[in-house]
């Protein structure tokens, strides 16, 4: 039973910077509440994927349930929730907030204000949370409190005075984050005997115990073998387990309002649970939804294909797999003349993406080449229809397009003064608009529009070069605009190679055609025949290349009689064909492509 | 005048046999052969030349008695044969075959003193060609070559021979490591110089198993560029026309008339036996049903295995493979288009059973004649010089088995490229 009287609930999240110490908090927080013994302790309790733990992101929402005994002398239950904080899972994070009232905004006293510090507490804003600053790592020599607090007022626009300053390392004011947690963060509101409305805050699938579902629950009561329904869809399930996390997952009979918790129900897959949707009863269902449940939608596609073809398969498995945990990715078979049988995939964003394709080649062990990733446009053709564009290779004749719109972001990045120049320049190469300037000190903080399109073509590793890393960045969609772009086709001996076709801004066609059909020319190998490799927009050549005859290959050494020799060797060279591509009357090597396609990074 | 080939395909006919026989034993293993070649502290000669009689009769008794038209001593080094056993095992086979009166006999020799002493020897014994392994006409490079002669040694061992053997041979590889465009053609024209009838000039090739092998693998032979690999190629063979010596094979030169009639018989794809420690053949016989197949026949690789297997069964045969479509076509077409002569269509049908059009891919024939790789000629005789007949569209749908498939001298210069994609 938990039936903790909502003015002793309080359910908050960590937002912070990447690196800024939201992680380690959380463990300090875990331990201070006594969740777990000293030999359970392991570092970064929270982020349990191997994937998660390694490169210090969340990716699923996670969440503990700590009580706490206040110097008020009560006994309160305080649910923190532990969001992704990468603008990819934008949506997530909105889903999570949105099942806490308040925030601890996490900031490195010797870093300051970043990028994703702004996207993250913007979101809390949006959310109405109350947010208290925490000022961590204070320990370092570097940390300099009082500027931070400062930037914190001025950047973020919210008072930084009482700031509580710890430092999650040592441990050290663990007992003040708890404190103000308890006496400014604002107790959930609910009614414990209305209809039952729990907000689905995430889902995901575990092996022993199926889908699990993440809920907060608004109001009524959530019962172990209750009949509940899920009002996006009208799917009803009996619940089979509730429970909450210690973070352990421990099952109770119910969960009451404000309260935090999870819950199965023999369901089979993730994507049957719609993030931000309102779970109610279904003999009593609620008059209306919690607000706002939108169905994730990828913004960035690519093709996957298996290097070895015998792996097609496998692949296959393993996407349904990972669909099973993750719903926002979407998958659709595809087919290459120089990749042969492939997916294409859909992504949030592009750590997603990377991401996904990690998770592929380490849990499942798959040796995968990505094609360059593309953004989804939105074609509108002379007959009124509007299609969407997932794969460049797809894009229609021009004469049947009427325009063309192309998704936009709205881009925060934060870096230090000297490399300001060089972050505006690369801005405006990839044809970005600024909407804002400011100084916080020496950083700088430039907001641009940027076409999403100019940001998944290596936009991250020029910033960080020019930045030399000192650069911060997170973005936000921002809608679609008329464009005027072009789809540049590589063609080999005249046929085109549909894995390498890209669309790209009129401005910027030629130069990338050129650097395409160059790098090609470095890796194809010299054939019997010379090779000519070109980019061409429609009909229209823009950028051209050849690669002449090779020299010579002749077996000069006489080998006498041993003809077999000589017919077992035709047979290898054969066989090696089956892994080529035919253009024309050459024949290249796959391999060719796909480090093409490497180098596109 | 190159034989014509139809005289050895002549409706009816039996097919001559070229007669290789293989000496398995060398002074010293040189890093860069692969050959079935081995050294041993003493050479059991009496033991290798009795089983070579005795696997002679054995596969002779087979194939019956038919037209003679070369032997080959290879090796290994066969100028370490006791001259007896040479005489012996020519005597043998032309009691058991019906020798040609122009008869050619082969022996490779090596130029060391050793075997130079024996030249007049198997002149005697009835060897009428030698096949001289020089290498190299400098004596670093001969160093490099593991080679255990120097170049002095080379030019006298010719000399002799010259005045010994009517016909004369001798192999050089070029396309060595650190080799100049400008040094090979000063050697090339010093060997040219010393008046043989035909050359065999061999690119170095870096062979699997060799200690070459081990030393490319380390970074520690590096080999010419295939630019400077092609122009070496077509420097040979300017080199060689200078002096009157014609590039009628990949590798082989020869003034007109003095081709190697023995190994024209593999790139022609004649009947050939294969006598030895791990020789190979190619056999036109009857098969069970007393119709005519080719067969391809391998050896036990190992010398004294071999020797022991002849000994007890009077053959150390290790395989008999029938060839059956497409093989002997694809073979065929491996072979022949080495030859700048190329390929009789009519010979071909006749050999494989498959018509010359059906071995290849039609739409590859076609970009390598427009491209110049390949052409059709008029059947042999004709082809020397030029007066050639173009690519595809000069030859009419129903002309070309009148005609030869060639290899211009580009397309050679690529064979290995093309043949996996020409052939079917
Ligand atoms: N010196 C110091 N290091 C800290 C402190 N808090 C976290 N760190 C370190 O900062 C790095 C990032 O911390 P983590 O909790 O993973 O950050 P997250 O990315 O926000 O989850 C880790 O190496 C932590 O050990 C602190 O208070 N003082
Ligand atoms: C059967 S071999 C050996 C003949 C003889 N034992 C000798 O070494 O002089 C015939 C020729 O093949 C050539 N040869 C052997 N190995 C070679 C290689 N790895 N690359 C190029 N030519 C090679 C040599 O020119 C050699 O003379
Ligand atoms: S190259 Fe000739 S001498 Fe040298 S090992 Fe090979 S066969 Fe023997
Ligand atoms: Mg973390």
């Amino acid at each position: 039973m938990t039936d903790t009287p909502l003015s002793r609930i309080r359910n908050f999240s960590i937002i912070a910077h990447i690196d800024h110490g939201k992680s380690t908090l959380a463990d300090r927080l875990i331990q201070a509440c006594g969740a777990l013994s000293e030999r359970e302790m392991t570092n970064q309790v929270l982020d349990n994927m191997e994937i998660e733990r390694e490169r210090g992101i969340t990716i699923k929402a996670q969440t503990v349930r700590l009580t706490y005994p206040a110097k008020d002398g009560q006994l309160y239950v305080l649910n923190l929730m532990d969001t992704p904080g990468h603008v990819d899972f934008a949506y997530e994070v909105s889903r999570s907030l949105a099942a806490c009232e308040g925030s601890l905004l996490v900031v490195d006293a010797s870093q300051g204000v970043e990028a994703q510090t702004l996207a993250n507490v913007y979101q809390a804003l949006d959310a109405n949370h109350e947010i208290v600053p925490v000022l961590n790592k204070i320990d370092l020599p570097a940390a300099e409190p009082e500027r931070v607090r400062q930037q914190i007022e001025d950047v973020v626009g919210i008072p930084a005075d009482d700031a509580v300053e710890i430092s999650a390392k040592t441990g050290l004011n663990i007992e003040g984050v708890l404190e103000a947690l308890v006496t400014r963060l604002p107790p959930p509101v609910g009614e414990a005997d209305a209809p039952l409305k729990a907000l689905l805050v995430d889902s995901w699938y575990d092996a022993y115990l199926g889908v699990v579902i993440l809920v907060r629950i608004k109001d009524g009561r959530l019962r172990k073998g209750a009949k509940v329904r899920m009002m996006s869809t009208g799917a009803v399930h009996t619940v089979e387990q509730v429970g909450t996390f210690a973070p352990a997952m421990r099952p109770v009979d119910d969960l009451g309002p404000g309260e935090m918790g999870y819950i199965t129900a023999a369901i089979k897959t993730v994507a049957d649970c719609n993030v931000g949707d309102t779970i109610t009863e279904d003999r009593r269902p609620a008059g209306s939804a919690l607000a706002g449940f939108k169905p994730s939608i990828p913004v960035v596609w690519c093709g996957l294909f298996p290097i070895d073809a015998d792996d097609f398969e496998k692949l296959r498995e393993s996407l349904a797999k990972l669909r099973l945990n993750d719903a926002s990715f979407h998958y659709e078979a595809e087919t290459s003349a120089a990749l042969g049988f492939g997916f294409r995939c859909g992504f949030l964003g592009l750590l997603h993406l990377e991401i996904i394709q990690e998770r592929l080649s380490r849990e499942f062990d798959l040796n995968l080449i990505a094609t360059a990733p593309s953004v989804v446009y939105r074609l509108f053709k002379t007959n009124g229809e509007m299609e969407e564009l997932h794969n460049p290779a797809d894009m229609p004749d021009g004469s049947v397009i009427a325009k063309i719109e192309e998704p936009w972001i709205k881009a925060t990045i934060m870096v230090p003064d000297d490399y300001l120049g060089s972050i505006l320049t690369l801005c405006a190469e990839r044809r970005g608009q600024q909407v804002d300037l400011t100084y916080v000190g020496n950083r700088a903080m430039a907001v641009y529009r940027l076409p999403l399109n100019e940001v998944v073509f290596d936009f991250y590793d020029r910033l960080k070069s020019v930045s030399r890393g000192y650069a911060s960045f997170d973005y936000a969609m921002d809608g679609y605009e008329e464009s005027d772009l072009v789809r540049i086709s590589i063609l080999v001996n005249q046929e085109p190679v549909d894995a390498l076709s890209f669309v790209a801004h009129r401005s910027a066609a030629e130069a990338r055609g050129r650097s395409i059909c160059a790098k090609l020319k470095e890796l194809i190998p010299r054939q019997l025949f010379k090779i000519a490799i070109q980019a061409a927009i429609g009909s229209r050549v823009i950028a051209r290349e050849t690669i002449g005859a090779l020299s010579k290959d002749v077996t000069a050494k006489c080998y006498g009689g041993d003809i077999s020799r000589k017919r077992k060797l035709l047979d290898k060279q054969k066989e090696g064909k089956k892994r080529m591509r035919q253009f024309g009357k050459v024949e290249i090597p796959q391999t060719a492509f796909l480090a093409a396609l490497k180098m596109d990074g | 005048m190159l034989p014509d080939p139809d005289d050895i395909a002549a409706a009816g006919a039996p097919e001559p046999i070229a007669l290789y026989l293989h000496w398995p034993f060398c002074l010293a293993k040189c890093p860069y052969c692969d050959f079935n070649s081995h050294v041993r502290e003493r050479i059991p000669a009496g033991r290798f030349v009795a089983a070579l009689r005795r696997e002679l009769r054995h596969e002779a008794a087979r194939i019956g008695r038919r037209p003679l038209a070369s032997i080959f001593f290879g090796g290994g080094t066969p100028s370490l044969m006791p001259p007896e056993g040479v005489a012996a095992l020519i005597a043998d086979a032309r009691g058991l075959f019906e020798p040609r009166p122009d008869l050619e006999i082969t022996l490779e020799a090596n130029p060391t003193s050793v075997e130079t002493g024996r030249l007049r020897a198997f002149r005697e014994a009835g060897v009428n060609r030698v096949s001289m392994g020089i290498q190299s006409l400098d004596d670093d490079a001969l160093r490099r070559l593991g080679r255990e002669h120097s170049a002095a040694d080379a030019v006298r061992a010719l000399e002799q021979a010259r005045a010994i053997f009517p016909r004369l041979s001798f192999d050089l590889i070029y396309a060595r490591p650190g080799q100049t465009l400008a040094g090979w053609r000063a050697e090339l024209d010093r060997a040219l110089a010393l008046a043989a009838d035909h050359l065999s000039l061999y690119q170095l090739t870096v062979e699997p198993g060799t200690r070459f092998e081990a030393e490319h693998r380390a970074g520690r032979l590096l080999l010419p560029p295939d630019e400077l690999g092609a122009a070496l190629y077509t420097e040979t063979a300017a080199v060689a026309a200078r002096h009157g010596l014609e590039a009628y094979e990949v590798s082989n030169y020869a003034r007109p008339g003095a081709e190697s009639r023995h190994n024209l018989a593999y790139w022609r794809y004649g009947d050939y036996a294969g006598i030895g420690p791990g020789a190979h053949g190619r056999l036109s016989l009857a098969d069970a049903d007393g119709i005519r197949r080719l067969f391809a026949t391998r050896r036990h690789r190992a010398p004294e295995p071999w020797a022991e297997r002849v000994e007890r069964d009077g053959t150390g045969l290790r395989s008999q493979e029938r060839l059956d479509a497409p093989d002997p076509a694809r073979e065929m077409l491996l072979m022949g288009l080495r030859l700048r002569e190329g390929i009789d269509s009519r010979r071909f049908r006749a050999r494989t059973g498959t018509a010359l059009l059906d071995a290849v891919d039609p739409a590859m024939l076609e970009a390598c004649l427009e491209e110049g790789y390949l052409r059709w000629q008029p059947r042999s005789g004709a082809s020397a010089g030029g007066g050639l007949v173009g690519g595809g569209p000069a030859l009419g749908r129903n002309d070309w088995h009148d005609h030869c498939l060639a290899a211009t001298d580009e397309g050679r210069l690529r064979l290995d490229a093309l043949l996996p994609v020409l052939v079917r």
